[in-house]
């Protein structure tokens, strides 16, 4: 038994010990508050084999501090401040940085208080392994714990803490190293406040104590050349003089205060929303608003006021009568804006650049058609940035050096790879070393007076165009975590690793219990080609009352990932296994994933098991689920199942379990759509690897999709909604489903209208049936692949499925739309999805096989982990997408280094001077520009080129042929697709 | 703001400094209050509660009096300050009423009401200020209240609050751990190790009840040694009083007498 202890508190302590203070309510009321807190002795330094605090705790910080700083030749600790961590966490991230650091409880606090994002990060750094970091609590220690004094404030006070605690350490390492008379004063290491802040500074200097500011301290370390880029700019405000700043010409209009702005959007006379760029044309932004149909249009720099992608953004609309259309015009940032100097600061109220720039909105303005004006405002205020990593290029016109060892400070121009972000001005003295990098970039702040953001260099990841770094660079752009999993969610496996297997049947062994013996049943997996993560595995066989028995046989991760674990804890964070062209970045180790809990054939695996009695015409008589044993007789690939059910030679049982699988599948497919299920279609395209090794691509080629493809998705989806029915019913407030909502119809609206004015065709959105009844009548009999490109321009107009917690939402939403089903729920990929882990966990639970984990039964922790699975699926299906189309580019390049690259292709959008298309050969998309003047017409969806003699129309539907480049972009050796027309017409020219 | 409060850090420390198993600060006040037969007033953390005890009497009920043993009446108030928000709480208020019908039936098992029949002991329980373990305090207050008025009790009754944040069990809860945390109030009997009161009002699950069950017992043993050296050092007190008109030296002796002796 634990020892029970009470804490003493004397009365006569209650000033230390006792703090009053007032609160207000989120309704407005003020309440008093009394806190309590108890001051101990107990609370250790983390100094290795101190001997006035024996602490059964690990100690973490070396003895004698690190050594390796010239400055503090005794060995010393770091002992920041706050505002280190507010600005400098890509310094104190940094691998290259590791002395011995102490964190205290007051700035942990601190920056909880003011940054969760920072702080998250702040905690993920005090666990990391590389790290010697070590919290000491001063706030419940008795001799560091402050008070606030009359007079002082917050930050005063944490300050003068911070203070307290840098005396207690040096006070307290005399202690610990006693000097023994007749011999010299033992070497004591220091500890040395670090901050940027230089009235604490000050202050400590007064009081004796060791300090030193960020920039001073990275000087002296070994890696100062790296590590001086980490810095962030908001501390290194001596390095430009100021000056020049207040000289400078303010190029954009102030913020307003937050409480007015908060006071505004409450009223309604301001809107908030997340801020989007526009990629087509960076002098444009738009913002969607609850308050309009439509989403705000943001025109211009000005009106945009330094808004970032993703920021939220407090906007004020203008008049009716000065809104505007969205632009139809491509404007390309690096065209308009080439010559714009990184180093030039000073006078950049009017030069030439600006006057292009106004240019291009003037005559904009002058074409926009009445018709389609949206609301239009600007931008007042930021709530809150939503800044991160980006990842850029170098442009190297933005050098003024060049020589590769010139170790100088440029300020260069950083250009982000995802066009929906400004160029960055950065500093460094790395630049000629990162011409043709990756690097990640940090966005630090966005003054009034500077036309771009201003950054820091994070790191280089690698070369363009290699494959390491393109694909780390996806990975980051993205948020996919990547790192490898770390010790203690290693710990978490089975301890007998790849020789574990199924103990043998016994009534006894906890593995066996309440598990059905399916080892003798005919069960076998489909899946694709070099699939090793097999998760699902299937049987069917008649029965002697003339229904069939078919069986879903998923792998049973939950008898391997208990919940709150480190393992746990790190799936739910990953969310989705990423399937990268050459790279699959798991969810769990690879020992369960495509091991442990794979259905291998021939092997005893441990399964979860739907098991449905159907009658022949594929009706559910009887649905159970339960935990088995099974042994998957063959893996088949999609391909080889379906050359085994068209084998007329062939009959043996594994044969006819699948032909008996089709049948029903077959069936269920039918009653699917008469149900109303939507037949979407998605670009999928695949790419053909060279050879493993080397992964050059070869090939590209569509994704073809077979029979048995639709086998398994029947069976999935009907194994999905039996479970999802069974969850919800047994935890109606917590169960783990997905839906999918109906889209808005004026999604559709741009779309209807097309098909209307091009093709006389008409869309009945009213209902999932009635669109997919319409879609199959979108037939243009000479262009066979017209309905496809249809599908995929309906399919854009959808929302995107999610997952919920069935007691967050009102019942009558818990539908699939494109499913065409009440509910649903995803239950048959555990390995590679973490909502269905959750899925399991509760099926289990509700068929009595353990009790549910309290986790579960939590609905704001259900909650919580389903929004992070949400995102990180949305962040892994577009990673897939990217990867996609950077092998797509490099086959191009392949290609075209052979011959002209001609491709058929699509019209999908037009624009005053452009086209959009699309190849469908290569599933992607791509732009035509035309440099000379050309008609557009907007409301008909056409434009005439002006060609010799007689004039060529194209409009959105067109076939056209395409020459597809890949050409390499002078400044940032960034490869990008090129498209220009061939037929009708060749567009070169113009 | 208060989703901003770690309920347990990473260092083990609970947002007011104590570890999972450390109890509040106890203070114990068993002085005289006016014409009280027997008053305890306890500050446990920042919850502090008065009682005072009447009796036994003659039950002034007729309807109530029960033939072979006497009634208990526990009447609670609130006062208006002692929470954050003022708010007035009425006599009948339900959760006052609530609170004390949970105290009468914690107590009816151990205070030998069959020696009174036909009488009533009066219980009154002044709430003055409150910090999260507000039962607890009350019925360890009541204990003692019903110890100085020389009512026989069959033994102590030692409450204590436990908690589980995540997985992890917590002892005697503040009120910002109550909001957070499911919890639970148990009372042992600390001689005979029997149990007179459990209450929950939130969902805990069912395999984390075992666990904290058992610790919150545990507790109340930690409790009980604090309660015995007060109602020790005013039993002292009281025979020193004693002693100071009569002559020295028999003290030891009486000790032994004393009902709670090392051996309970």
């Amino acid at each position: 038994m634990v020892e029970i202890t009470v804490r003493k508190r004397p009365r006569t302590e209650a000033v230390v010990t006792q703090r009053k203070f007032f609160k207000k309510t989120a309704r407005g009321k003020v309440i008093k508050v009394l806190r309590e807190r108890y001051l101990r002795d107990d609370v250790s330094c983390g100094i290795h084999s101190c001997q006035v605090c024996a602490s059964e705790q690990e100690s973490v910080l070396p003895s004698s501090g690190s050594l390796e700083h010239p400055s503090f030749p005794n060995g010393h600790f770091l002992l920041p401040d706050t505002n280190i961590f507010l600005s400098q966490m890509d310094l104190m991230e940094s691998p290259l940085f590791d002395p011995p650091i102490v964190l205290l409880q007051t700035v942990l606090e601190e920056v909880r208080h003011r940054s969760l994002p920072l702080y998250n990060r702040l905690k993920a750094l005090v666990k990391a392994d590389d790290k010697k970091v070590w919290v000491f609590y001063n706030e419940y220690r008795s001799e560091t714990a402050v008070i606030r004094e009359e007079g002082e404030s917050p930050n005063d006070r944490n300050d003068r803490g911070i203070r307290r605690a840098t005396a207690w350490y040096k006070s307290h390492l005399e202690l610990s190293r006693p000097q023994i008379r007749g011999q010299t004063k033992p070497p004591q290491p220091a500890v040395v406040l670090l901050t940027d802040d230089v009235a604490n500074r000050q202050k400590a200097e007064k009081e004796g104590l060791p300090c030193v500011s960020v920039r001073k301290y990275v000087e002296g370390c070994k890696n100062s050349s790296q590590l001086l880029d980490l810095l962030s700019a908001s501390g290194s405000d001596t390095i430009e003089p100021t000056a020049a700043t207040a000289a400078r010409q303010a190029l954009y209009p102030e913020y307003l205060p937050m409480a007015t702005l908060l006071a505004g959007v409450k009223s309604g006379r301001l809107h908030q929303g997340h801020f989007n760029a526009n990629q087509y044309n960076y002098l444009e932004g738009s913002v969607p608003v609850p308050a309009f149909d439509k989403p705000v249009l943001l025109v211009g720099r000005e009106n945009m006021n330094r808004a970032v992608q993703g920021d939220v953004v407090a906007i004020e609309v203008f008049d009716e009568k000065e809104w505007k259309a969205p632009a139809d015009e491509v404007v390309d940032q690096e065209a308009t804006l080439r010559n714009d100097d990184a180093e030039d600061s000073e006078d950049e109220g009017d030069d030439d650049e600006t006057l292009a720039e106004r240019k291009v909105l003037e005559a904009e303005a002058a074409k926009q058609a009445a018709s389609s004006k949206q609301p239009t405002g600007r931008v007042v205020g930021i709530i809150k940035r939503n800044w991160r990593s980006y990842v850029c290029h170098i442009d190297s016109t933005s050098l003024t050096s060049t020589n590769p060892t010139s170790l100088s400070q440029q300020t260069v121009f950083a250009t982000p790879v995802s066009r929906l972000l400004p160029r960055i001005r950065l500093r460094t003295r790395q630049a000629p070393a990162l011409i043709g990098q990756k690097i990640l970039v940090t966005i630090d702040r966005w003054e009034r007076t500077s036309r771009y953001p201003e950054g820091h260099f994070v790191r280089a990841l690698g070369k363009v165009q290699s494959k390491e770094a393109e694909q780390e660079s996806l990975l980051l752009e993205f948020d996919v975590p990547y790192r490898p999993f770390g010790k203690a969610i290693l710990d978490c496996l089975p301890p007998e690793g790849d020789s574990w297997v199924v103990p043998p049947k016994s009534s006894t062994h906890p593995d066996w219990r309440d598990r059905e013996d399916l080892r003798g049943l005919i069960i076998c997996s489909i899946d694709p080609p070099g699939c090793q993560d097999i998760d699902d595995a299937l049987h069917a066989r008649r029965l002697p009352n003339g229904n069939i028995e078919a069986g879903v046989h998923i792998a049973d991760v939950s008898h391997f990932v208990h919940p709150d674990t480190p393992m746990d804890h790190e799936a739910a964070a990953r969310g989705t296994t990423v399937y990268l062209v050459d790279k699959r970045i798991d969810m769990l180790p690879a020992l369960l994933g495509t091991n442990l809990c794979s259905l291998r054939p021939h092997v005893e695996r441990l399964a979860f098991s739907v098991i449905w009695e159907l009658s022949p015409e594929a009706e559910i008589v009887n649905v159970r689920f339960t935990k088995s044993v099974i042994a998957s007789k063959s893996a088949f690939t999609y391909e080889e199942a379906q050359i085994r059910k068209d084998d007329p030679k062939l009959s043996d049982e594994l044969t006819e379990s699948i032909r008996l699988l089709n049948d029903l599948a077959r069936k269920l497919k039918a009653g699917r759509m008469a149900a109303g299920a939507l037949n979407l279609a998605s670009p999928e395209v695949k790419i053909h690897l060279d050879s493993s090794e080397s992964s050059d691509p070869v090939d590209v080629e569509q994704k073809e999709l077979r029979e048995t493809n639709s086998l398994v998705e029947e069976f999935m989806l009907l194994a999905n909604i039996s479970v999802a029915g069974k969850i919800q019913e047994t935890f109606p407030q917590t169960a783990v489903l997905r839906r999918h909502l109906p889209p808005p119809r004026t999604n559709f609206e741009k779309l209807q209208d097309i098909l209307k004015k091009r093709k006389g065709m008409t869309l009945d959105v009213s209902s999932s049936g009635a669109l997919a009844a319409s879609l199959d009548q979108c037939v243009d009999p000479n262009e066979p692949a017209f309905n496809t490109l249809v599908r995929i321009m309906a399919t854009r107009c959808m929302l995107s499925a999610e997952y919920f917690c069935s007691g967050s939402v009102a019942r009558d939403t818990f539908g699939h739309y494109g499913l065409a089903s009440p509910i649903y729920t995803h239950f048959t990929s555990p390995i590679r999805r973490f909502a269905d882990v959750l899925a399991h966990r509760q099926l289990a639970a509700s068929i009595g096989y353990t009790p549910l984990h309290p986790s579960l039964h939590s609905k704001s922790h259900v909650e919580r982990v389903l929004e992070v699975v949400n995102k990180r699926h949305r962040m892994a299906q577009m990673a897939s997408r990217a990867s996609v189309e950077f092998y797509v580019g490099l086959a191009l390049k392949a290609r075209s280094e052979k011959g002209t690259v001609l491709e058929d292709a699509y019209v999908i959008r037009t624009f005053r001077n452009g086209l959009g298309v699309f190849v469908s050969r290569l599933g992607i998309e791509g732009l035509v520009t035309f440099k000379r003047e050309i008609q557009f017409d907007a409301d008909n969806y056409t434009i005439t080129v002006p060609a010799d003699g007689h004039d060529v129309t194209i409009s959105v539907f067109d076939k056209v042929q395409v020459k597809v480049e890949v050409e390499q972009d002078k400044n940032t050796q960034r490869g990008r697709v090129v498209m220009s027309l061939s037929q009708p017409i060749d567009s070169r020219r113009l | 703001m208060s989703s901003r409060i770690e309920i347990l850090n990473d260092g083990g420390f609970r947002s007011d400094g104590r570890k999972q198993y450390e109890l509040r600060d106890i203070t114990i006040d068993l002085s005289q209050q006016g014409t009280a037969d027997g008053s305890a007033m306890i500050t446990h953390g920042l919850t502090q509660v008065l009682v005072t005890v009447f009796g036994p009497r003659e039950a002034k009920m007729r309807s109530q009096t029960l033939h072979d043993r006497a009634v208990l009446n526990v009447e609670m108030s609130v006062a208006p300050f002692s929470t954050g928000d003022r708010r007035k709480r009425s006599r009948a208020d339900r959760r006052i009423l609530e609170l004390s019908a949970m105290i009468a039936s914690t107590f009816e098992p151990v205070v030998q009401t069959t020696l009174y029949p036909r009488s009533q002991i009066d219980i009154y329980i002044h709430v003055i200020q409150q910090d999260g373990s507000l039962l607890p305090a009350c019925i360890n207050a009541t204990t003692l209240a019903l110890i100085t008025a020389g009512v026989p009790l069959h033994d102590f009754v030692c409450a204590v609050t436990g908690g589980v944040h995540s997985t992890s069990p917590l002892l005697d809860l503040t009120t910002l751990e109550e909001n957070d945390v499911p919890h639970m109030t148990v009372a042992v009997m600390p001689r005979t190790r029997k149990v007179t009161l459990v209450t929950m009002e939130t969902r805990l699950h069912v395999e984390r009840f075992r666990e904290l069950f058992e610790l919150a017992c545990e507790a109340g043993q930690t409790i009980h040694k604090e309660m015995k050296a007060a109602v020790k050092e005013r039993t002292v007190a009281l025979v020193g009083a004693i002693d100071a008109g009569s002559k020295p030296g028999v003290v030891d002796e009486r000790d032994r007498d004393v009902f709670m002796g090392e051996s309970i």
